[in-house]
């Protein structure tokens, strides 16, 4: 199943990559071969995807249905309290059985023949097994070596930390902490360093574009000053910001780190035509920011783990951005917005009301799919062509500043070390 | 259903609904906070999260200001593809009525048609709402939109 495939058969004619990765050929967005690759070689093998919170699942019995790249899998508290992720792929006949989205169960039933799995995957009752006796001969039954164990759920290996779970298909995938590196999860601690989280709520959009612009998206410190009027006019995130951009020793995850500087001041930045020197708000409690200890200094650190999914902190307001890709051209973006246990009612409230700036219908990021969508329709049109990413240049390295373009040099470098493999 | 009222408030109602209609289907942002009371809520919440009792709305505004600011976004500083939307809307459903006060639902249906593109069904859901007496006429002092449509297709601009 995973025979390599070089990647110049993969991409004959149309792939052309030049100088290093500063230069993406539109190929890597449309090609359905590819992304069955990308499937495997990023989601199935290797990696370790996110899955949920625990706080989503805190009792016994309680489970969340979601995706893992295009495979349905289910994240559950088994009644002894142990986490699991299976997936939600029935051992007989492969039905996908678990059909809400959320519930407390003692067991796992597939409808179509009644399999019955204990919430870790395993494989407890098999009906008419034994064959159903008539006139007093038994008639039909399993095989006499019908093994119970041979045929549980899928189990995934799974790894929490601080609250957030993350499972792999693959058991052999090195370490959750290992697979970030220390590096970037330095910033993964530092939002979740172990308080107990608090769900607020969803937000689903379905995005008509290629899964890694979402990567690329909150891989580019470039755009949110520009793009995102509200961001550069505020001062929450301006090109002259105090900033840093982190990577993992693979270059395929990262941190954004900015800290918020000059709002409303006029400078070489301001003079971008989306500043508006003008704009005041009505309501000026959509940037009610009150400063949290845990923020040890950055106002935002935007994570992206790469490949499925972004940890946001963007001043009061956090959550997880869960990337669930369907088909090259498609996917679904999950938001959970979240808050910690200790907040006060009048920091709920105030996540709450930042959390307009955020989210499908967001200030500063209903644009964000927006332009992926348009970015997918030239490379749809126009396969033979490529981006570019130059921006500071054409190297691979972590900065001290936000003009740069090199976190998403990064990703495809290392997007193409795994796929050339 | 035990509410009842005269035929002039009922008729004020359903005017309303189709007056908000028009103005949020015609685009006419500056017009949209008239609506409501200064002090108003305006919420469009995935019906997941109403069901379950998490607080997050996709939109969620708590004054008449919060909404002209979000008028101004989309006039002024939120990126977007321009589309028209076409609401229907069913007949408001009274579920209760007080002086000067009155609590309704209404199942609404939303249409989108981006430029020289297929319309298609963009989001549907019911809103619940309290409409009160002004000096000024009724007036929205609460308007939740909660929505079945829980995958939004892609970005959500414009106010329902
Ligand atoms: S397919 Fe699940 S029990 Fe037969
Ligand atoms: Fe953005």
């Amino acid at each position: 199943m995973n025979a390599p495939i070089p990647l110049a058969e993969l991409t004959a004619g149309s792939m052309n990559w030049e100088r290093g990765t500063s230069r993406i050929p539109f190929a890597v967005y449309n090609d359905p071969a590819l992304h069955k690759l990308e499937l495997q070689r990023f989601f199935y093998e290797k990696h370790w995807c996110y899955v949920g919170l625990e706080a989503e699942i805190p009792n016994p019995g309680d489970y969340k249905r979601t995706e893992i790249g295009e495979r349905s899998v289910i994240l559950v508290r088994a009644l002894d309290g142990v986490i699991h992720v299976v997936e939600n792929a029935c051992a007989h006949r492969g039905v996908a059985f678990c059909r809400a989205r959320h519930g407390n169960v003692q067991a796992f039933v597939c409808p179509y023949h009644q399999w019955n799995y204990a919430l870790d995957g395993r494989l407890r009752g098999v009906p008419m097994r034994h064959g159903v006796k008539r006139e007093g001969v038994v008639q039909g039954g399993m095989p006499a070596d019908f093994n119970f164990a041979d045929h549980g759920l899928t189990r995934l290996k799974v790894a929490v930390r601080g609250g957030v779970v993350f499972a792999s298909f693959d058991h052999d995938v090195e370490s959750f902490e290992d697979f970030v590196g220390p590096d970037v999860l330095r910033y993964f601690d530092r939002l979740f360093d172990g308080r107990k989280l608090t769900i607020l709520g969803y937000n689903r959009q379905r995005i008509p574009g290629n899964w890694k612009l979402m990567q690329e998206n909150i891989k580019d410190p470039y755009h949110p000053g520009l793009l995102h009027t509200w961001f550069v006019t505020f001062g929450l995130w301006r090109a002259d910001n105090r900033a840093q951009m982190v990577m993992d020793r693979h270059h395929r995850h990262a941190a954004m780190i900015s800290t918020r500087g000059n709002a409303g001041a006029v400078s070489e930045v301001s003079r971008v035509s989306s500043f508006k020197q003008t704009m005041n708000l009505h309501d000026p409690r959509f940037l009610d920011i009150v400063p949290e200890a845990w923020w040890n200094g950055p106002t935002a650190v935007m994570t992206t783990l790469f490949p499925s999914v972004i940890l946001q902190q963007q001043v009061n307001s956090v959550s997880t951005r869960q990337i669930v890709p369907d088909g090259h051209g498609h996917f679904d973006f999950v938001w959970t917005h979240f808050g910690f246990e200790d907040d006060t009612p009048e920091m709920t409230q105030r996540r709450l009301r930042q959390a307009n700036l955020f989210g499908p219908a967001g200030f500063v990021s209903a644009d964000d799919g927006e332009v992926i969508e348009f970015s997918q329709q030239t490379f749809d049109a126009k396969p033979a062509h490529r981006t570019l990413v130059e921006l500071g240049g054409d190297e691979v390295a972590n900065t001290d500043h936000m003009v740069t373009e090199t976190l998403i040099r990064g990703m495809y470098r290392y997007w193409r070390e795994v796929m050339a493999r | 259903m035990t509410a009842a009222i005269g035929f002039e408030d009922w008729q004020a109602l359903t005017q309303l609904y189709a007056d908000y209609a028009h103005v949020v289907d015609a685009g006419l942002w500056e017009q949209w906070p008239e609506f409501f009371t200064d002090d108003c809520i305006y919420r469009v919440q995935p019906r997941e999260n109403f069901e379950r009792g998490f607080p997050l709305a996709t939109l969620s505004f708590e004054s008449k200001g919060m909404l002209k600011d979000r008028a101004y976004g989309i006039r002024e500083t939120l990126f977007h593809d321009p589309y028209y939307q076409r609401h229907v809307v069913g007949l408001p459903r009274l579920l209760r009525a007080d002086e000067g006060r009155f609590e309704v639902e209404a199942n609404y249906a939303v249409f989108r048609t981006k430029l020289s593109q297929i319309t298609t069904v963009y989001n549907v859901g019911r809103s619940l709402d309290v409409v009160v007496r002004t000096a000024e006429g009724l007036r929205f002092a609460r308007r939740e939109f909660i929505y079945d449509s829980e995958m939004i297709p892609n970005s959500m601009i414009y106010p329902l």
